[in-house]
């Protein structure tokens, strides 16, 4: 393995992650829009329970992404984490809401009581996918930090490797509305896939008839935003690299070229977009159809994967800089050694076999319909 | 409180590292319960599964119950802590995120998805799978939280006694040479063995705790009752084994450990027993009136009073000979000494001098490659190599920032010993009451039961303040002070998001010992089956 081919292999892993987070984000998307698929009581804890047994999951896929991230492109851990402060950690603040949440809210002594943690809920399912969307989108927008590795030499009391070139701490980045859109993208595609998990998971007339309709109002805002961001993203210039000298340069339509000359990864985002609108049109359209999660998941998880690689392959800066050019981000020059990649590769071999005990547990724990089943494990 | 909050100094690096403070704190509070039961957990289903009986099994369901209501603030808390590298620590994370990633990583891959995965079955799954494949689970979701204990230790363990890295300057930072010598250092090996036996300890110590709650409320006769003592019986039997098990083991292992911290970290040893200057056959300091709230004045080697000390035993432990030198911490700034590896201890002037020229050195092998000038490159190269081992120190500028807050890790170590011994004698006594008196109906056991959980979790936390205040001013020791590794972001940034942490992590607290006290009180319900 070379170390050009382990840099590639680590990007797709890590693109994989952020994929399947953004796919898992359907807890999210389902939190977000329960006060409108639920109406009653027993109707919410339904769908809490039905997202309460894959929360986990999202969590793990978030926290495992972090860490693959700062093993194997520590420059970006170090550069996006430091320095855009705010915006990580108000996404950090509504996961940890997110995680007591469903344990918490329906116990006895819990003093805030239930609805401070459904609000705790759909904030996460709201902000989180809206700010994680973003961070994607800054792949292709850019983002004003600057990074000089001499600092540290330097001699100074104080040196710093990256630095944020405004006082926002990454809050800037909000004022971007490509940014914004890529979120609220985002946002909407968590939302939509959320609909479609409740309305496969809980086998109730009234939730899986609003479902339909906060599908449309979902679904199309999305169908909407996406193609904006994406007919933006192919027309405008990117930001690739030379290869031999690490230079990093303007190329005009860049991302289109990428997806060009990677058919294979336009193929990826082609199949992926069809396999989403199938899987909403057919659950809007046909009345016992109620699997448009796989469908929609599996286009998703491609949908976003294309994304991140046209972000980071084909010698591409995948985290550009607005501030200083020559300090964006590319998959060759904030990765981690060849020795490290490859240990990590050795333990990547165990991925396959991670993913499916996960699929098998998750198939034995579904057998069961679980709205025949107490959605949490009520007052105790 | 205001006092020890107006101590933390008024930049971003101290605020930086309250922060972590804050919330590694917070997250030990929760681990130690989810290691510790998963494992009796294990153990009681392990009995279901055995026999069959319907009481094991609701006893079971009793504890799982308590440990999902610990769970998630276990794993909210995590991520944080995880985060908080990049956004609070971002020069760390580019310097040695090619060796502390990996473990995090590895760590991500195979344990937390482990965790995550079979936990859903263990609360879940009860009427859906098989009996087999349940008690697979439950042991599933407690090897999932060990091995995730395993690799962070790994990545802690680094930072105490890095090894199995070189600096590269070409790239700026530490890359692993070895994944081996990180991942079963000798610090790491028996830092995992030590942290996990003393989170067993914590569990043992809950289900104890609970169990003679139990017994010492006056509840009126009834069913409920009567199911309750016979969980709390029972419970105790396995508890107290795993107890007096555990602390032996944490007891041996914590021996192994300092040990090691004698090799590699002399100065912490020295601030933990508040050693100024040293020699062979070293006292092991008792007890002494150490004032906790101020530095002392080490450099007049003046001793506290009143100190009962056992003669020649700091010497057997830390270099398992009774004559042994151990340096104090006059000996380490002055140096001359004879280290454990046979070289002769530079003094803190020298390191800080060959630190500056490793710096320099750097810089300037950075500026001769650019221009492309092989001599002076491969000059610098060779300076570099010669004093990268005290790269750290090139930042350091007077003696007094080399030395920890001498006080907390005193006192930290004192609390942790005294009380883990305090807790092998009480799992003795309470063995003892378990299997050949009657312990349902001894009260002052009830009691010492009940008074024991919450000195257990001052035991855990104390070991932690020694562990991460005793390496001061190191975030990685002798290569990364605090001060190299922080990230570029305004004092006030850090202070917000340390009190909104603070207020966060303080509420969810309240609220979920709330809610446990409640799950306690109601207390496990056994069905008329089980209470046959």
């Amino acid at each position: 393995m070379t170390y050009d081919f382990l840099q590639h292999y680590w990007w797709f892993l890590v693109s994989l992650l952020g994929a399947l987070l953004v796919f898992m984000m359907f807890v999210q998307g389902a939190n977000g829009a329960m006060f409108c698929i639920a109406r009653s009581e027993d109707e919410r804890r339904l769908v809490v329970g039905a997202t309460g047994r894959k929360w986990e999951l999202t969590f793990t896929t978030l926290v495992t992404f972090g860490g693959a991230f700062f093993a194997s492109f520590p420059l970006f851990y170090s550069t996006s984490f430091g320095g855009a402060y705010w915006i990580w950690m108000i996404i950090l603040l509504t996961f940890v809401l997110q995680a007591v949440s469903y344990e918490f809210q329906n116990k006895l002594g819990n003093i805030l009581g239930q609805k401070t943690f459904r609000r705790f809920l759909i904030l996460n399912g709201l902000l989180g996918p809206l700010l994680i969307g973003g961070a994607v989108g800054t792949f292709f927008n850019g983002s004003n930090f600057v990074v000089d590795k001499m600092g540290i030499a330097a001699g100074e009391i104080s040196p710093i490797i990256s630095r944020w070139a405004n006082a926002s701490h990454g809050l800037d980045v909000l004022l971007d509305p490509w940014t914004i859109v890529m979120g609220l993208a985002v946002m909407f595609l968590a939302r939509s896939l959320g609909v479609l998990y409740i309305v496969h998971n809980i086998d109730n007339e009234n939730i899986r008839s609003r479902g339909n309709v906060q599908l449309i109002w979902s679904a199309l805002p999305f169908v909407l935003l996406f193609v904006a961001f994406l007919v933006h993203v192919l027309l405008k210039d990117g930001f690739g690299y030379v290869p031999d000298t690490g230079e990093i340069v303007v190329v005009p339509h860049k991302y289109l070229g990428n997806f060009v000359e990677m058919w294979y990864v336009a193929l990826m985002l082609v199949v992926g977009v069809v396999l989403y609108l199938y899987g909403v049109v057919r659950t809007l359209v046909a009345k016992r159809f109620f699997c448009g999660i796989w469908y929609s998941g599996v286009g998703t998880v491609l949908a976003v994967l294309s994304l991140l690689l046209c972000a980071g392959w084909n010698n591409t800066a995948y985290y550009p800089s607005l501030a200083d050019l020559q300090s964006s981000l590319t998959i060759e020059n904030s990765c981690s050694s060849e020795f490290t990649l490859s240990v990590m590769s050795v333990v990547s071999i165990l991925i396959p076999f991670v993913v499916a005990y996960i699929a098998y547990v998750w198939h034995l724990i579904e057998r069961k319909n679980p709205s025949e089943q107490p959605a949490t494990e009520g007052k105790n | 409180m205001i006092s020890l909050l107006s101590a933390i100094g008024a930049d971003a690096v101290n605020w930086s590292r309250a922060q972590f403070a804050l919330t590694a704190i917070y997250h030990w509070l929760f681990v130690p319960l989810t290691l510790g039961l998963a494992l009796i957990v294990g153990i009681m289903e392990t009995c279901y599964y055995r026999t069959g009986s319907p009481f094991w099994k609701e006893t079971t369901r009793f504890w799982q119950k308590l440990f999902g209501i610990n769970f998630a603030m276990g794993v909210a808390t995590g991520i944080v802590l995880e985060f908080e590298f990049g956004t609070n620590w971002s020069n760390y994370s580019w310097l040695v995120g090619d060796v502390f990633g990996a473990p995090l990583a590895i760590e991500g891959i195979v344990a937390f998805f482990l965790e995550a995965t079979f936990v859903g079955v263990m609360f879940f799954g009860w009427e859906k799978v098989s009996k087999r494949a349940h008690l697979a689970a439950t042991w599933l979701t407690g090897i999932g939280a060990t091995i995730s204990a395993w690799w962070i230790l790994v990545a802690n363990a680094w930072m105490q006694y890095p090894t199995g890295q070189k600096f590269n300057p070409d790239t700026m930072r530490n890359e692993m040479t070895s994944f081996a010598d990180v991942a079963l250092s000798p610090f790491a090996v028996n830092k995992f063995f030590h942290s996990i036996t003393s989170a067993w300890i914590i569990g043992a110590l809950f289900v104890v705790a609970v169990s003679c709650y139990y017994l010492f409320r006056k509840r009126r006769e009834g069913r409920d009752a009567e199911g309750e003592r016979k969980v709390a019986v029972h419970s105790i039997k396995i508890a107290t084994i795993v107890g007096l098990v555990t602390s032996l083991l944490a007891m041996f292992t914590g021996d192994k450990l300092s040990y090691v911290v004698a090799q590699v970290q002399p100065m912490k040893l020295a601030a933990m027993e508040a050693l100024y200057d040293g020699g062979n056959g070293v006292e092991l300091v008792g007890v002494e009136l150490l004032n906790p709230f101020q530095q002392p004045d080490y450099a007049s080697g003046e001793e506290a009073a009143l100190k009962i000390a056992v003669p020649n035993m700091l010497s057997l432990l830390a270099t398992h000979s009774l004559d042994g030198y151990v340096p104090g911490i006059n000996d380490i700034i002055k140096g001359g000494y004879t280290m454990p590896d046979g070289t002769v201890a530079p003094s803190l002037d020298e390191k800080m001098s060959r630190g500056k020229l490793a710096v320099g050195a750097l810089s300037s092998y950075r500026e001769a490659k650019k221009a492309g000038d092989a001599a002076t490159v491969e000059k610098n190269k060779k300076i570099l190599d010669e004093n990268i081992k005290y790269f750290g120190y090139g930042y350091v500028s007077d003696a007094e920032q080399t030395v920890p807050f001498v006080p907390v890790c005193f006192w930290s170590f004192r609390v942790m010993v005294g009380l883990g011994a305090l807790f092998t004698l009480f799992f003795i006594v309470a063995l003892f009451y378990a299997y050949k008196r009657d312990f349902a109906n001894t009260r002052w056991l009830h009691v010492a039961g009940i008074v024991m959980l919450p000195l257990g979790y001052i035991a855990s936390e104390a070991g932690w303040v020694l562990a991460e205040l005793g390496r001061q001013p190191w975030t990685i020791q002798d290569i990364l002070p605090t001060w190299i590794a922080v990230s570029d972001v305004g004092v006030g940034s850090v202070m917000l998001t340390f009190f909104i942490f603070l207020v966060l992590f303080t509420t969810l607290l309240i609220v979920e010992v709330s809610i446990m006290s409640k799950a306690v009180r109601k207390g496990p319900a056994l069905s008329e089956a089980a209470r046959k």
